[in-house]
This record gives structure tokens, sequence and C-alpha cells, in this order.
């Protein structure tokens, strides 16, 4: 009965004052949240109750004459993510190498490394989308480099950490046999870690699917231009059809993929 | 073994990958390069065009640099709106999640096929872009911070009561034996077998799904759903880039301070 021993005295008084701080900034955060949050919930309901009729029973009869510039749409959001997906596997792979600890051996290279990572992650797709517009222009390409590196932060992470977590006895055995540092990367590392890799890339696709619908919202290409013009049309009918879309292409993409991961894991 | 045989051997390096294997790596290698060649086509996006991408880097920074950070205090009120609405729809999806996630864990749910049908509707909520959930809401409810955060509470409910019922899939049974057989009730067990065991990572995935709507709720405004994307958005349509520099490294600056705290935090937990 190990629950019943009676804990530690000073430990106890530590985890009160403890658990009371924790208690009182939880409450400090909710305090500054709901007086700070301006919500006219009366008006809202009442724009609901007169949107309601006009809206959601659109939505769920789909306008079908849209379906072939729909699917022209959702095939180009494809297409942008997968070329993005790819070129961000492929980035990704230097930045893991120098992100991972046992790669290096050399603490400042490593800690750049995640830095560089983790910089990259705190951007959302869209921000960055609306920089690569600037820079490119209003097209499906600057989705295309939005989904590139806003990839590359996530599976560079992951990445790193399947290196890090390699069998060194096999790179160790090599060392000692006098294999050069290419040929150890070629036989003892990449055998290991190529699995790993592609299931990842393959698993970031599915992700970038679901990113690449929104794209279109700042103009970035792919479906989302389409969501935008039925929103300003006021064209519930096709918005239903282009969420049902969504739905099923990224579900039928998510189960192909999810069964090719099963296979090469 | 002949001669001859133990000769060929030797001479041939062994392959470590069979033939087939090999075959079959080459053709996926090549259908791959050839999906990519037709997808950089498609969408206008070659190597060359990206070299040009980087020349125009310099553009970039001429157009956004030097970032205008001054106006901190301007976009504060927007800032504020952004976090308290990620506050919000987490806690609100963080307490809706609990029966989802209950229902859709078949250690809990015995019940085939209601844990089949509410899998298959978690699963679909998933599929839903958060901003394609708040551009139906702002055209419901009206622009402002309810449409933001009802999104984010739809999204963040699919996402989280996935990873938490897969949780309770994972825990010790024994302990829920135990009390069933001491003839405890359903909410008893639930509350003496399960939640012990799963409230440090039900804590944790809290705090994840918080960081990724704290991602998100930063751009909701791009629709009109509320916070700091509705500036951003009104900076970039009037040309003012170096204001949208500055909301964005602003927002650069909110995301990595909260995702550092919650990282410390869950690290702590479990």
């Amino acid at each position: 009965m190990m629950h019943n021993l009676p804990p530690k005295p000073k430990r106890s008084t530590f985890k009160t004052v403890r658990n009371i701080l924790i208690g009182v900034i939880l409450a400090g955060i909710y305090i500054w949240t709901f007086m700070g949050i301006d919500i006219d919930f009366a008006k809202a309901v009442d724009r609901m109750t007169n949107n309601y009729a006009r809206i959601i029973p659109k939505l769920l009869d789909p306008d079908w004459s849209a379906l072939s510039d729909v699917w022209a749409a959702m095939v180009e959001t494809i297409y942008i993510a997968f070329a993005g997906s790819l070129m961000a596997a492929i980035l990704a792979i230097p930045l893991g190498f120098l992100a991972a600890q046992n790669m290096t051996n050399n603490r400042v290279l490593t800690t750049i490394g995640k830095w560089i990572l983790s910089a990259i992650r705190a951007f959302p797709d869209i921000i960055l989308a609306i920089l690569f517009i600037v820079v490119v222009g209003p097209k499906p390409f600057a989705g295309v480099l939005a989904i590139a590196i806003g990839s590359t932060g996530m599976l560079g992470k992951l990445y790193s950490e399947v290196l890090e977590s390699i069998d060194t006895n096999v790179v160790e055995a090599m060392e000692a046999n006098g294999a050069n540092k290419l040929q150890i990367l070629v036989h003892g590392i990449l055998p290991q870690i190529t699995p790993e890799f592609l299931s990842y890339a393959i698993y970031r696709f599915e992700i970038d699917v679901r990113a690449s619908t929104i794209l279109g919202i700042v103009g970035a290409g792919g479906i989302g231009t389409l969501i935008v013009f039925a929103k300003m049309n006021r064209n519930w009918e096709e918005m239903g059809l282009i969420l049902l879309m969504i739905i099923v292409v990224v579900t039928v993409i998510d189960l192909i993929s999810t069964q090719i991961r099963k296979r090469l894991v | 073994m002949t001669e001859k045989e133990i000769k060929k051997t030797s001479t041939q390096s062994p392959s470590v990958i069979p033939l087939k294997a090999k075959f079959r790596v080459t053709v996926i290698f090549f259908i791959v390069l050839a999906f990519y060649l037709f997808s950089s086509f498609k969408t206008e996006s070659s190597i060359t065009e990206f070299i040009d991408g980087i020349g125009n880097m310099g553009e970039l920074f001429q157009k956004f640099f030097p970032p205008n950070l001054s106006l901190f205090q301007a976009i504060w009120p927007a800032l504020a709106d952004t976090i308290q609405m990620a506050i919000i729809a987490t806690t609100a999806a963080g307490i809706l999640c609990i029966p989802l996630s209950l229902l859709a864990a078949n250690n809990v749910t015995t019940n085939k096929i209601l844990y089949n049908i509410v899998r298959f509707l978690l699963n679909i909520l998933r599929t839903i872009p958060d901003l394609v959930l708040a551009v139906i809401f702002v055209a419901l409810f009206g622009i402002g911070a309810l449409p933001g955060i009802i999104a984010l509470v739809i999204f963040s409910l699919g996402l989280l009561a996935k990873l938490i019922s897969e949780t309770i899939e994972a825990i010790d049974m024994n302990p829920l034996e135990a009390m069933q057989a001491s003839g405890a009730n359903t909410i008893q067990t639930i509350y003496y077998a399960v939640v012990p065991q799963v409230l440090p990572q039900f804590t944790s995935f809290v705090l994840y799904v918080f960081e990724i709507n704290i991602r998100a709720s930063v751009v909701l405004g791009l629709v009109g759903a509320g916070g700091i994307g509705q500036i951003l958005d009104q900076q970039i349509k009037f040309y003012e880039y170096p204001n949208a520099m500055g909301i964005i490294i602003i927002i650069f600056a909110l995301v990595v301070i909260i995702e550092y705290i919650s990282t410390k935090v869950r690290e702590a937990i479990v």
C-alpha cells in the first residue's frame, strides 16, 4: 500500500504553497481573460437567428454544378502541398543533422540548429504565405514556399530526434574498422533513418494538405481561393461543396498515408 | 559449395538490400519525382523561380524593414484579445472534450457502434481547417471575437478528444476492474480509477492545444474573427509593410514566449 504512506512534511508544505501559487496565477489569468474579452452575446445571437436559415441549410445542400471547379482547385491544393512537402523533406535534412547532438558533437551548433527550427515553427503557415505573396506575388508558388518553409521546422525537429535515437554501436563498429565519414553516413546511418524520415515526410504531407486548403484565403492559391469567392458572393451551396470536398479528400489522403506509413516503419 | 560459387560470392559484394526491393524503391522514387515535377509545373514553382524568389528576398527586406515595433502600444488590445480568445477556446474545448474522449475510448465505451460513430465524427471535425470554420461563423455571428472562439473550440475539440481518448485507451485497466468488482458505479470508476491516471497527460495535451490555439487565433483575424490578425490584414492591404513586419515580429515573440512557458510546464507535469 504505497499510496497510504505519509509524504515527507517538507515536500508537502512546498507542494501546498506551489499549488496555491498555481491556483492564484490561473485565477488571475482567467479574471484577466473574462474582464478583457468583449463579446456582445445578445447581438451575436440576434444575428445568428437572422442568418441561420440563410446559411446552414444551404451548407448542407452542396451545389454539385460547381464540382469541376472545386475539384480543379482541390487538385491544385494537393499540388501545392506535395511540392511544398517534398521541398521541406529535403530542406529539413541538413537542419535535422545540424540540430542532432550526436551528429555535430558540438553544443553550440546543436543549439543554433534547434533555435532555427523552433523559430521557423513559431510562424503560422498563413503568415509565411503573406510574406511570400509580397515577394513572389499572389500565386500558388507563394503557397508552395510557405508550406516548404513552414514544414521544414517540424520535419527538422522530428529528423533530429530520429538521428539522436539511432543505434550508435553500428557507427562505432564502422569507425573502429576504419570507415570514413561518408561511408559511415551511407552504410551506418542512412539505413537506420530512411524509413522514419520517409514516414515523417508523408505524415507532414497529410498536415500540409490541410494547411494548403486555407492558403488561398490570403491569395496563395488552392481551394482557399474559392472559399473567399464563395464567402463574398454568399454562395453557401458552393461553400458546402468545398467543405465536403476538403473533408473527403483529406480523409482519403490520411487513410492512404497511414497505410503507407504502417508498411514503412 | 563448389570453388566457382565461393569465388562468385567473394567477388560480388553481398547486397544487403534484395534486388526486388531495390527495383521497387527506384520505381517509387521516380514516381515521386515525376509527381513533384508535375506539381511544380502546375503551381509554376520551378527552381529558377525559386532562385528569382531568393533574389527578391532583398526586395522583401527593403519593403518590410525596418519593422515598426513602436506600435506595440497601439496593438496591445488586439494582442490581448488574441490571447484571451485562445484561453477561452482552450478552456471550453478542455471541458467539452472530457465526455467526447470517454466516448471515443474503446475501453470505456464498450459499445462498438457508439465508439465508431464518435470516432468518425471526431475525424471529420479534425479535417475542417479552423480558418474555414471561422469564415462560416463570421458569416453567422458577425465580425468579432465570438466566431473566432467557436471556430477554435470546434477545431481543438477534435484534436484534444483524439489525443485524450488515446491516453485513456492506454491506461492500466486493473484499478478499473478492481473497482467494478467491488461495486463502484460508472462515475465512481471514472473518477477514482481513470482520472488519476489521465490527469497529467490531460494537462499536458491541453497546454499543447493552447499553443496551437495561440498560433491559430493569431491568423483568425484575417477572415474577420477578431484578434491581431485583423490589424495585420489592414496593414497589408494598405501596403504598410514596416507596420506589418512589426506586427509579425510581435506575434512571433508572443508565440515563442508562450511555447517556452508551456513546454516548461509540460516537462514539469509529465
